[in-house]
């Protein structure tokens, strides 16, 4: 009390008045714009945005009917089903042929996907469960791979590199496409490259570097599911194997839903650049990777893609309906300006 | 050494006789907070020796080796000091130069003070463990440990940590810097200098403030501040008076008379602190500012009581005594001002309750919904038929029990929704608030120009109760009044003196500045010229009227410090016929009995007013805070030239036309002038005004310093007469009398004002007859029964004649609206008084219930009065006050008046500020016992019902008033009865409660508040309305003529009751729509949110997965979508200042429920849920079946979410300036910018999103922007549309206001005139008060008296449910 009054004598010595400055901002007199959502003033709006809205959908409807897709389940729950066998989980390296038809041309350049149901990449604990840093090529987090891993950590106190949950359940079906061409079959030759994220195989997965790349395994062990370590993933390509796999990026991104695909090949050679031919083809498919122990699914999908991505018809119809609707409102808005205008509207 | 020790307190003794180690612990004890009480901190007990000893060597003077036992002793020794009842204080000077363990006061904080709470060491921890005590930061850190537990955590442990670190920080920013602040002013006190006794150099040396101990002495010179409580010892003045104003403590502006203690100390010219030996001794320090108990022993065992009267308080301001020395008895903290700083108010507005049930409700929901995900999450192991390889087990290979997994889950999930408890809500409205008190505290149409103040706002956080106001609760006087009082009229022994002249000129004064320049500098109105001639020739001072007048409208300023001497109570123009009377009485033989004579003496006299000159008031000014130093003495300087050139003038026609007194006046002027010329150079010589100037400037050296506004009124009436107060001491009083003697009256006693008696007594012997008078002043009931034998009978007629008389001129002062006041005299006998003097004694030297036996000596004594006369002063309604009323009763506000006025004089005043209306239905209440009280009320509330409920009725009701008188009101406030009161009360449109106490005005404040159950706001400017102003919700005090009690209990301060119609319908309506979208605003975007986070485990398995990352989720809240919401509580403005002001009705948008209601906080958590539902599953569907990665997925969400709330924003933004575009297009900037940055750089860093270039990729895809564009427009469709129709098709008040707003002014005040009627409210006239004329005595029967319902009711029932109107003639 005291003390603010002497603060104010102070002051009040160094500036004579108390009167708040004028400006248009301590005044709150700002100049503003001040809209007003009114049925009169809102319908140009609305016929824009409808008309708009339904020229996008009518794009993008048309674009996802031009996207072929072919999607076969080859789980083998079912008897008839070829791989029926092999969904056995007792059966070891068990091979199923898929034989499947294309009717009319697949138009290229076709992506070959695998697909899994229900199956919960995005479970939180799964998710946490990989060390970036040895995924960086870090060689001390070979050593001693981080606590997140746990318990795909140590394999019996030798540590486990790739380690953690996510690479440890590494999909490992693979897959041959074969064109039957007048009885004969005739392998399609699938492109590996560039299914994985630029960003991924560049710079955020790098293997360590260690030449022959096996001795940066020394005393580390494969992940308990795989059968065989990450150095021999493709021992063909140096370029693709270890931690830069392709196969092994994809499967790191974990997808956001539970039924998801993931791109297994692009098919992109000279002989299939105009796509799939119609005709009889057969996948042959070494099936490893067991999902009915949770009641998933898998699947192989062959689709061509727009700029919008694989076949979507939701976003299409989804702009068509909202763009009616708003041409709609607009008619509405018409009628109840009509009738409730207010007076300087006129 | 001295010889003497004067170590008589026990105490003291044991003190000086074990001076252990004390120095050691005194050097390292800090000053704390006097409520802390004894420091024994850990320096005083030093456990291990080899720190003694260090210590030991440090310090010269330590001699001898103390153990640590002895510092404990002397430790609880000095807390025994300082917590015994009665302390023994000596002089410090024998001691001066010794050590500290040898000063005998060193038990007593020093005069340092420290107000800070925090010290740089500790500030951390203290500083947390008070953050602490919020119930918001215990669940933030809650959660945050939570995370820490690996089985429940839902992010990386140390990123929780960041919100609530963030929080804590900021918060603590914002209390160092307050800390801060306050550790500055308090080094300013304490290095302000002021001047102490030093032995050594046998004078006053200049020291600090902290420097000053207990048992110094220190000098005190005019116009300094009292650093420490002082017993005052000394004092220039030779009767040993010391004038304080004590506005700092409690805010009274009028000067105080303080005494030397008595018999002490030989007033010789220079005082000897030296030669003080005695021991003063005085109780514990205590905060009552009015209380001080205290003796002085002097060596030879004589003991003299000194108390209050004696005390020169710490941050008082010596006035008008040139120095003065004391002796320090109370230092720094323990100082009564100290000990009287209270805390910051803190209230908890209404809006602010109710947010706390939907944040209660918000808990609900958030246990709901973790539930539904614990709940789901079990379900949802169960449906797994193996163990599938996604599934982690724990390091055993061991998997959790589904039932014991959703338990850990459900937790999970409260982390995880954690956002949902909008903490980061309370943060924002902190900060919104402090925006829009900066607004309301910056405006200028709340400064005012005359007092240099602004608006200020006391309490931080409950600016939105201001638009939520329903029922207002004010003061009359000083809050719709001036309180500046204007002597109007007088009835003197039965004889009525109306003063036309002098209303004359109020009537002019009235008038706007610019035309009263056109009356004054061409005088075109012969009639104006001629009172002025007749002032001049009748005043015996030589008042010049003109120049004053000028002085009103130029020199505000310089006034503006001087209690109650405004030109307008100061200037009486004397009737005339009362001046001839007067000469009569003057001349006549038995002058000294004469009553006219008396009457004025009795005016002059019989009141505490304090004589100032007013050089020293000039002075005061000059350093006064509020008013400018330069522009003041500038105005003073032109007003003494024009003064005197006016004087001039007036002296000329003086002469030419000097028709009415006989010479002698003049003649006394031009003596009286010489004589207070020479005083004043005697007494003060600092602003020697220019020798033309002077014998002008002269007349206004007496400066009159009253408690109350009418006594000063009164005493300036007196002199205008030429009764003139010269000087008031202690024991005597000094009168000049029109003859130009000078009577000095002895003082007996003084029996002042109390609120049981209503009435004051001064007791004097009369210097010329030494006759023993009692003159007494006080409300006319409370004088007109105790008068005794007719006064005078050979005079007039008998007593009872002039008694009736008096009483009829009484009725009709009040009717005019006048205050009135009845004038008294007795002779009291040697032989009565004696007897009497004895029972006074004892009663003073009584120690219990002392004030109850001094009142019972006071009625002793005010016996068989005789009535001397009645005088009727005006107290004129403040500027606008009519206006600001009609407009906050269209404001849909009841108005309630609670005044301490008779019943006539209110319902006056009501009417004249349009309170109550001439068609209005006026019931007045009042009755004396309960039973009739019970059936009026019942009758009452029966025949509104009627009234209200009759069909004919339904279009022309008038609106129903009630006047009712406190005894009545106590009555109706007895629990039994408040139910009806109030029921009959919430019908009526305004009430106006006269004589009514202070307590009375908080319990009526009480009872509808809490019966109501509305929001209340009151407003007073005195002390009387401190009840009042604490028990309404908001409080608000007018900082007016009555000092600043109300304005520090207030919540907001105004200078004048105008500006309450900008705060509360401005302000108000701006304030509280602002804050309630803001919250409600700030709950959606919660809710939508974390909602997407809610949906998405739906697809996750319930396992508490996110899809954002946790970084970018943190920033969201944080940055991105934090600004505009606060922007928008601090800056929205949804209808225009002109428009709220033009169209009261749109406050009533906000009382009751308000825009922050039930409906809307649900209606918005629907919503919330609705766009939160649109934002996850377009991109869901979207995406279904892709081969989209989880992160990937989530950026799109994250940006729909941004551009659906910021809309949504947009969508409740009303008008859009700079500002808003700035932080909205910022928010979206930063959003894109943060997330672009971040995504480029984190390459490895938090685990597990890892954002490396997914938002780069996103933004190469045509597809993002299209599921953006959709989403957002499917989300906030429905809230758009549903705006546009409602404006269309049924719009509020506030868009049709809006909508008004846009239109040209001219248009829009047809249109504002054109919807008022059409609403059915009148046109508001811009009527001005009319100044009733004097002609209204003459036809005193506009009043009528009430009519009875029914006479059987008994004959002391006087009420009634009046149907006849109450006219109030129209004046002209």
């Amino acid at each position: 009390m005291l003390a603010d009054s002497v603060e104010t004598m102070v002051k009040d010595e160094q500036e004579s008045s108390n009167r708040p400055d004028n400006t248009a901002f301590t005044q709150q007199r700002l100049p503003a714009w001040q809209p007003m959502l009114s049925a009169g003033i809102v319908i140009p709006g609305f016929v824009l945005i409808g008309l708009a809205f339904i020229g996008i959908g009518v794009a993008l409807f048309v674009t996802s009917q031009g996207i072929q897709v072919l999607e076969i389940d080859y789980t083998g729950v079912e008897q008839k089903s070829p791989c029926f066998r092999c969904a056995n989980s007792n059966e070891k390296n068990c091979v199923c042929n898929l034989e499947f038809s294309i009717d009319r041309l697949l138009k290229g350049p076709v992506f070959f996907y695998y697909g899994l149901t229900n199956y919960f990449q995005n479970y939180r604990r799964y998710g946490v469960s990989k060390d970036d840093n040895q995924l960086s090529g870090d060689l001390d987090y070979f050593q001693s791979p981080s606590d997140t891993c746990s318990p795909y950590e140590y394999d019996n106190n030798v540590p486990i590199v790739p380690c953690g949950s996510i690479a440890n359940s590494m999909f490992n079906d693979t897959f041959k496409l074969y064109q039957t061409v007048n009885g004969v079959k005739k392998q399609v030759p699938l492109d590996g490259k560039g299914i994985a994220w630029w960003s991924d195989y560049n710079i955020k997965y790098r293997n360590p570097s260690v030449t022959p790349l096996k001795n940066a395994f020394n005393g580390t062990v494969k992940p308990i599911f795989w059968s065989k370590p990450a150095y021999e993933l493709d021992p063909t390509d140096s370029t693709n194997n270890g931690f830069i796999n392709q196969d092994f990026l994809v499967w790191m991104r974990r997808a956001a839903l539970p039924d998801f695909r993931k791109l297994y090949r692009r098919i992109t050679h000279e002989d299939y650049k105009e796509g799939l031919p119609a005709g009889n083809y057969s996948l042959e498919i070494s099936y490893n990777y067991p999902v009915l122990s949770f009641d998933g699914r898998k699947k192989v999908v062959f689709s061509n893609v727009s700029w919008m991505g694989g076949k979507n018809e939701f976003l299409g119809i989804a702009y068509l309906v909202i763009g009616s609707l708003c041409v709609f409102m607009s008619i509405v808005m018409l009628i109840v300006y009509a009738k409730f205008k207010f007076p300087e509207e006129d | 050494m001295q010889t003497h020790l004067p170590l008589q307190g026990g105490g003291l003794k044991e003190g000086v006789l074990s001076f252990a180690l004390i120095q050691a612990s005194h050097t390292h004890r800090r000053v704390t907070a006097g409520k802390n009480g004894p420091v024994v901190s850990v320096f005083d007990f030093p456990k291990d020796e080899k720190l003694v000893s260090k210590r030991k060597r440090n310090l010269k003077t330590a001699m001898t080796w103390r153990s640590p036992l002895a510092l404990v002793r002397d430790a609880l020794r000095g807390q025994r000091a300082r917590e015994k009842e009665l302390r023994n204080l000596v002089s410090n000077l024998p001691y001066e130069g010794l050590e500290k363990r040898k000063q005998p006061n060193r038990f007593f904080p020093s005069n340092a003070i420290k107000t800070t709470k925090y010290t740089p060491l500790f500030f951390i921890p203290m500083n947390l463990f008070e953050q602490f005590h919020r119930l918001a930061n215990i669940y933030f850190v809650g959660l945050a440990i939570l995370n820490f537990i690996p089985v429940v955590n839902a992010f990386q442990p140390e990123v929780a940590l960041i919100p609530i670190c963030v929080i804590l920080f900021l918060t603590a920013l914002k209390d160092a810097w307050e800390d801060f602040r306050r550790y500055q002013s308090d080094r300013k006190l304490n290095n302000t200098p002021c001047y102490i006794y030093s032995r050594k150099e046998k004078q006053f040396l200049e020291r600090r403030w902290k420097d000053v101990r207990v048992g110094d002495f220190v000098r005190v010179v005019c116009n300094e501040i009292v650093p420490a409580d002082l017993l005052l010892l000394h004092t220039a003045d030779p009767k040993g008076v010391c004038h304080i104003e004590t506005s700092n403590l409690d805010g009274e502006t009028n000067l105080k008379q303080r005494r030397v203690v008595s018999g002490l100390c030989i007033s010789i010219p220079d005082f000897e602190p030296e030669s003080f030996n005695s021991i003063v001794v005085c109780e514990k320090p205590n905060n009552n500012l009015n209380h001080f108990k205290c003796y002085v022993e002097k060596p030879d065992k004589e003991k003299v009581g000194a108390g209050i009267e004696s005390l020169l308080l710490r941050g008082c301001t010596v006035r008008n005594t040139d120095h003065a020395v004391g002796f320090v008895v109370y230092a720094g903290h323990e100082t009564k001002s100290m000990l009287n700083n209270g805390g910051p108010r803190y209230k908890r507005s209404k809006l602010e309750r109710k947010l706390n049930i939907d944040v209660f409700f918000c808990v609900i929901l958030l246990f709901t919904m973790c539930f539904i995900g614990a709940l789901g999450h079990f379900v949802w192991l169960l449906a797994r038929p193996g163990v599938p390889p996604y599934l982690v087990p724990d390091t055993n290979g061991h998997l959790d029990s589904p039932s014991l997994a959703s338990f850990y889950m459900f937790f999970t999930m409260i982390i995880l929704l954690q956002i949902l408890i909008p903490i980061s809500l309370y943060v924002s409205i902190e900060l919104v608030k402090i925006g829009q008190i900066f607004f309301i505290t910056n405006d200028s149409d709340l400064y005012d120009e005359e007092t240099d103040s602004r608006m200020q706002c006391k309490a931080l956080n409950i600016t939105e109760d201001l638009g939520q106001i329903e029922y207002i609760f004010s003061d009359k006087t000083g809050t719709l009044t001036e309180n500046k009082m204007v002597f109007r009229r007088c009835s003197i022994m039965g004889a009525e003196y109306p003063h036309k002249e002098n209303a004359i000129r109020l009537a002019v004064l009235d008038e706007p500045e610019s035309e009263e320049e056109v009356i004054f500098d061409q005088s075109p109105r012969p009639r104006q010229m001629s009172w002025s001639l007749d002032a001049e020739d009748a005043n015996p001072v030589g008042k010049p009227p003109r120049g004053s007048q000028r002085r009103s409208s130029v020199a505000v300023h310089t006034q503006t410090d001087v209690a109650f001497s405004s030109p307008l109570e100061t200037e009486v123009i004397p009737d005339k016929r009362l001046l001839q009377q007067i000469s009569r009485a003057e001349s006549c033989s038995s002058r000294k009995t004469d009553p006219y004579l008396d009457f004025f003496l009795a005016l002059a006299i019989c009141n505490t007013v304090v004589v100032s000159m007013a050089t020293a008031q000039r002075r005061r000014t000059s350093v006064s805070p509020r008013s400018s130093q330069i522009s003041g003495s500038v105005d003073t300087l032109s007003n003494l030239v024009k003064k005197a050139g006016n004087l001039l003038s007036s002296c000329q026609l003086t002469s030419k036309r000097n028709r009415s007194l006989s010479e002698e006046a003049v003649i006394q002027c031009v003596k009286m002038e010489k004589t207070v010329d020479t005083n004043r150079h005697q007494t003060c010589s600092l602003h020697p005004p220019s020798q033309g100037a002077r014998p002008s400037a002269a007349s206004d050296d007496l400066c009159y310093e009253a408690e109350s506004p009418d006594e000063a009124a009164l005493v300036h009436a007196a002199r205008a007469y030429g009764f003139t107060l010269l000087a008031r001491s202690p024991d005597s009083v000094t009168v000049r009398l029109p003859s130009g003697e000078d009577l000095e009256f002895e003082l007996l006693d003084t029996l002042t004002f109390d609120s049981n008696r209503k009435r004051m007594s001064v007791l004097v012997r009369h210097p010329i007859t030494r006759e023993l008078v009692l003159y007494t002043k006080g409300a006319d009931y409370a004088i007109m029964e105790l008068l005794g034998t007719p006064y005078a009978e050979h005079l007039r007629g008998g007593q009872k004649n002039i008694a009736a008389d008096t009483q009829y001129h009484l009725d009709c002062y009040a009717k005019d609206g006048l205050r009135t006041l009845c004038i008294s005299k007795k002779v009291v006998t040697d032989k009565v008084y004696e007897s009497w003097l004895v029972d006074r004694k004892k009663a003073l030297a009584a120690i219990d219930n002392r004030e109850e036996l001094l009142m019972n000596t006071a009625v002793q004594l005010e016996t068989n009065l005789t009535l001397l006369g009645a005088t009727g002063i005006e107290d004129r309604l403040q500027e606008s006050v009519p206006d600001t009323i009609v407009a906050l009763r269209e404001a849909g506000i009841h108005v309630w008046v609670l005044t301490g006025d008779k019943p006539e004089t209110a319902v006056n005043i009501g009417y004249a500020c349009r309170l109550l209306e001439e068609e209005d239905l006026v019931i007045n209440m009042s009755s004396k016992n309960k039973v009739t009280c019970t059936s009026i009320l019942d009758c009452t509330l029966e025949e509104v019902r009627r009234h209200m409920a009759d069909p004919r009725n339904v279009d022309t009701t008038p609106n129903i008033s009630l006047v009712i008188d406190g005894e009545t009101l106590t009555m109706a406030l007895s629990p039994d009865l408040q139910n009806r009161f109030v029921d009959l009360a919430k019908r009526c449109r305004s009430v106006l409660c006269c004589r009514v106490t202070p307590l009375q005005k908080s319990s009526v404040v009480k009872v509808v508040r809490e019966k109501l159950k509305v929001m209340t706001l009151a407003v007073g400017d005195g002390a009387n309305d401190v009840n009042m102003i604490q028990a309404a919700d908001v409080g608000i005090g007018i900082s007016g003529q009555e000092g600043m009690q109300a304005v520090m209990a207030s919540d907001f301060a105004l200078s004048r009751f105008k500006h309450l119609k900008k705060l509360l319908l401005v302000h108000g309506h701006w304030c509280y729509t602002r804050l309630a979208n803001m919250i409600i605003y700030f709950f959606y975007k919660n809710v939508a949110y974390v909602n997407l986070l809610f949906w998405y485990q739906f697809f996750c398995g319930f396992t508490g997965t996110t899809m954002i990352d946790y970084w970018l989720m943190i920033f969201f809240n944080l940055f991105f979508t934090s600004a505009p919401p606060i922007m928008f509580g601090i800056m929205d403005k949804d209808v225009s200042a002109e428009m709220l002001l033009g169209v009261p009705e749109l406050y009533r948008t906000g009382q009751g429920k308000g825009e922050y209601n039930f409906l809307t906080f649900w209606i918005s958590i629907l919503d919330a849920f609705y766009q939160s539902l649109v934002c996850f599953f377009i991109p869901y569907l979207a995406y279904q079946d892709s081969d989209i990665d989880i992160f990937t997925f989530g950026t799109p969400l994250n940006t729909i979410s941004l551009f659906t709330i910021l809309l949504h924003l947009s969508i409740e933004i009303k008008s859009w300036t700079i500002v808003h575009w700035i932080i909205m297009l910022g928010s979206v900037a930063l959003y894109f910018i943060v997330t672009l940055a971040y995504s480029a750089i984190c390459v490895t860093c938090n685990p597990p999103s890892n954002p490396y270039w997914i938002f780069q990729s996103q933004m190469a895809d045509p597809m993002f922007y299209l599921i953006c564009i959709i989403s957002t427009v499917v989300a906030l469709l429905p809230r758009y549309t549903f705006h546009v129709l409602r404006n269309s098709v049924a719009p509020s008040p506030l868009i049709q206001a809006k909508h008004l707003d846009r239109m040209d002014p001219t248009t829009r005040d047809q249109w504002i005139q054109e919807w008022r009627s059409f609403r059915g409210g009148r046109p508001v006239r811009r009527s001005k008060l009319d100044t009733p004329s004097s002609s209204t005595l003459e036809a005193p029967d506009y009043y009528p008296e009430p009519l009875s319902v029914s006479d059987a009711m008994g004959d002391d029932l006087t009420l009634n449910a009046v149907t006849v109107n109450f006219q109030r003639p129209v004046q002209t």
